[in-house]
């Protein structure tokens, strides 16, 4: 992308930003729905606080498995993506023609469809998990501007990340019947991997060192780690580093298998 | 010698599409999985030609016969198989910005509207992807909404609004940047009378004021007779005729026909002595007469008493165009029709 095209999208994404909150808000009770199938958390929650209730289980008492799958909540809210579902359809009915159209990459204006959903979901499920946190959990949580800072780098991190895998997934819809097959798989590696069920440093030491390879905890748990306290800060930075290098090289593939999808549009049916 | 610079250059445009197909039924889709079955389809094949910046150029066709495809191709959808394609001196394919500001596609069965929100929210989005200042996204606001009447719909949400409402704030969201080029794929298709030639008149206006091109395909055969002095007729990919709408309706059915009002009954066979007998009833008849006949019968007709009125008018195109794609040149690789979407 030119610099030129680098500046005349900077200049449309506050609008990009506008329209997509006015489309979520009339979505809203859709996108409810959609929230509450990813409360998974909560139901790890009451499931590893039963199990806490009479000894510690590592380092996780009943307080901290409640901060930790809170956490997972707000960070599964606000980092998540639903891109897939989107360019499968309009790469399947042909709708993608009208974003090609557009002399702005269709990527940059999905992305802002999704950022602008955030205040909205945040509008949803902040304040219900803030007001679990009053009862239980929320001297865990690190509020040091240091750890702040990092846990707000790490939530953007965990988007791009997110956002990118999913417009990754999403382009091979341009080579297949569907791509969302493949995303059940990535799916299945998420739950497991991503420390969404479970949180990571309970698992066995050589399913550890796996996840700790595979870009799953970065979208995820990872974040939820550095605010709740579980990372020493140097590790934290470590992690951030690989994290920032699993979305950027993330991102690369995402825009590559773009660029090579694009040529094979055909238009199903558009 | 200077060539004046051409709004759309087409030369030798082909365009293949690799099809899966497979018969139905459980086995069939069970053999497809090991083992997949392509077709070629040849949507368009071998196709030239050239528009002038402000021409209005109606493009003609059955269904499947590849206009949408060559659409498709001119902005910068799809790329061709081979051939060479210029609009506006930029190669689509490529989806340059600068032409993508010049350009539109209008596709009466797709739409760019924001279903559930109000169109002027999808204005105000086009406004910042193209980077229209505010004072000429006013200047064009105001003009689109004074001649598509679409001021007090545009804050309805979209879903609430009539086909021929959304038509029109359509064409506004595909106008406001004022391209120059205008690619309209059945802008009219399921719009009543008043709506289709409220749209024709629009379209019009915008050709004539902004020295537009304009290539349009419609089904509505008064559409193209109303704004296309020349046509680009097509079928099975391959160019059938270039030129001007009546020379190709003369070639075609080199007739006139005469309508006439009668108080009493003519004979069938006096009429037949002047010309094909299309129609025959006791207060009517039609009949068609070769041109260079026309002035003998005419008079031969105005003479009957019985005759109380006389109406000569050309074939409708809708038959011009069913007789032209009944007889096919024979080819040695004429091809199927286009997959679905490649009409």
């Amino acid at each position: 992308m030119s610099a030129g095209a680098v500046a005349r999208a900077l200049r449309a994404y506050p609008t990009l930003l506008r329209v997509g909150l006015a489309g979520a808000v009339a979505y809203r009770a859709e996108m409810l729905i959609w929230m509450l199938t990813t409360t998974m958390p909560l139901v790890s929650l009451a499931l590893w606080s039963a199990v806490a209730a009479s000894a510690p289980i590592g380092r996780f008492g009943a307080r901290d498995f409640t901060a930790y799958f809170l956490a997972t909540l707000i960070v599964r809210q606000l980092t998540g993506s639903w891109l897939v579902w989107e360019m499968n359809m309009e790469i399947r009915n042909g709708s993608l023609s009208q974003r090609l159209l557009k002399p702005i990459h269709p990527l940059l204006v999905y992305s802002a469809e999704n950022l602008a959903a955030i205040p909205l979901r945040a509008l949803l499920c902040v304040p219900v998990a803030a007001l679990a946190l009053v009862g239980a959990g929320g001297e865990r949580f690190r509020a040091a501007p240091a750890t702040l800072a990092l846990f707000a780098a790490a939530l953007l991190g965990a988007w791009l990340l997110n956002f990118f895998t999913m417009a990754l997934i999403g382009a091979l819809a341009f080579v297949m019947e569907s791509s969302t097959a493949i995303f059940q798989i990535y799916l299945a590696g998420f739950m497991i991997f991503a420390g969404y069920l479970v949180p990571l440093e309970l698992f066995p030491p050589a399913l550890q060192q796996i996840a700790a390879v595979l870009p799953f905890r970065y979208t995820l748990a990872f974040p939820v780690e550095v605010v709740t306290g579980l990372l020493e800060p140097d590790a934290a930075l470590r992690d951030l580093a690989i994290q920032w290098a699993f979305a950027v090289g993330t991102a690369a593939a995402a825009l590559l298998a773009w660029r090579a999808g694009v040529r094979r549009f055909a238009a199903f049916g558009g | 010698m200077t060539q004046a610079p051409l709004s759309i250059h087409v030369k030798a445009l082909s365009k293949v599409y690799r099809v899966h197909e497979r018969e139905a039924g459980l086995a069939a889709a069970l053999r497809s999985v090991f083992r997949r079955r392509y077709k070629a389809v040849h949507a368009v094949q071998d196709l030239s030609f050239s528009i002038a910046p402000g021409e209005r150029v109606g493009f003609l066709g059955p269904n499947g016969a590849g206009k949408t495809t060559t659409l498709k191709v001119l902005s910068g959808l799809l790329h061709p198989t081979s051939g060479e394609v210029r609009v506006s001196g930029h190669v689509p394919q490529r989806r340059e910005v600068g032409f993508l500001k010049r350009i539109t596609l209008v596709m009466g069965q797709k739409q760019q509207l924001l279903w559930d929100l109000p169109p002027v929210e999808t204005f105000a989005l086009n406004r910042a992807i193209y980077g229209i200042p505010e004072a000429g996204f006013k200047a064009t606001m105001a003009e689109l909404e004074g001649l598509l009447d679409i001021a007090r719909i545009s804050s309805k949400p979209t879903r609430q609004l009539s086909l021929g409402e959304r038509m029109k704030c359509e064409l506004a969201a595909a106008l406001l940047h004022r391209p120059e080029v205008l690619f309209l794929d059945e802008p009219t298709i399921g719009l009543d009378v008043s709506m289709q030639l409220g749209v024709r008149e629009f379209i019009r206006h915008y050709n004539e004021r902004h020295g537009a091109t304009v290539l349009l395909t419609s089904h509505y055969m008064d559409d193209v007779a109303a704004l296309c002095p020349r046509v680009i007729v097509i079928d099975q990919g391959r160019l059938r005729y270039d030129g001007d709408l009546q020379a190709l309706a003369r070639s075609v059915r080199p007739h006139k026909r005469i309508s006439l009002r009668t108080a009493a009954p003519l004979d069938r066979a006096l009429l037949e002595r002047i010309g094909g007998v299309l129609e025959l009833d006791p207060a009517r008849a039609v009949l068609q007469v070769p041109q260079e006949h026309l002035r003998e019968a005419v008079g031969h007709l105005l003479g009957r008493p019985e005759v109380t009125d006389l109406t000569i008018e050309d074939p409708p195109l809708e038959e011009v165009m069913r007789e032209l794609f009944n007889h096919r040149p024979e080819g040695p690789d004429a091809a199927g029709g286009g997959p679905e979407g490649a009409s």
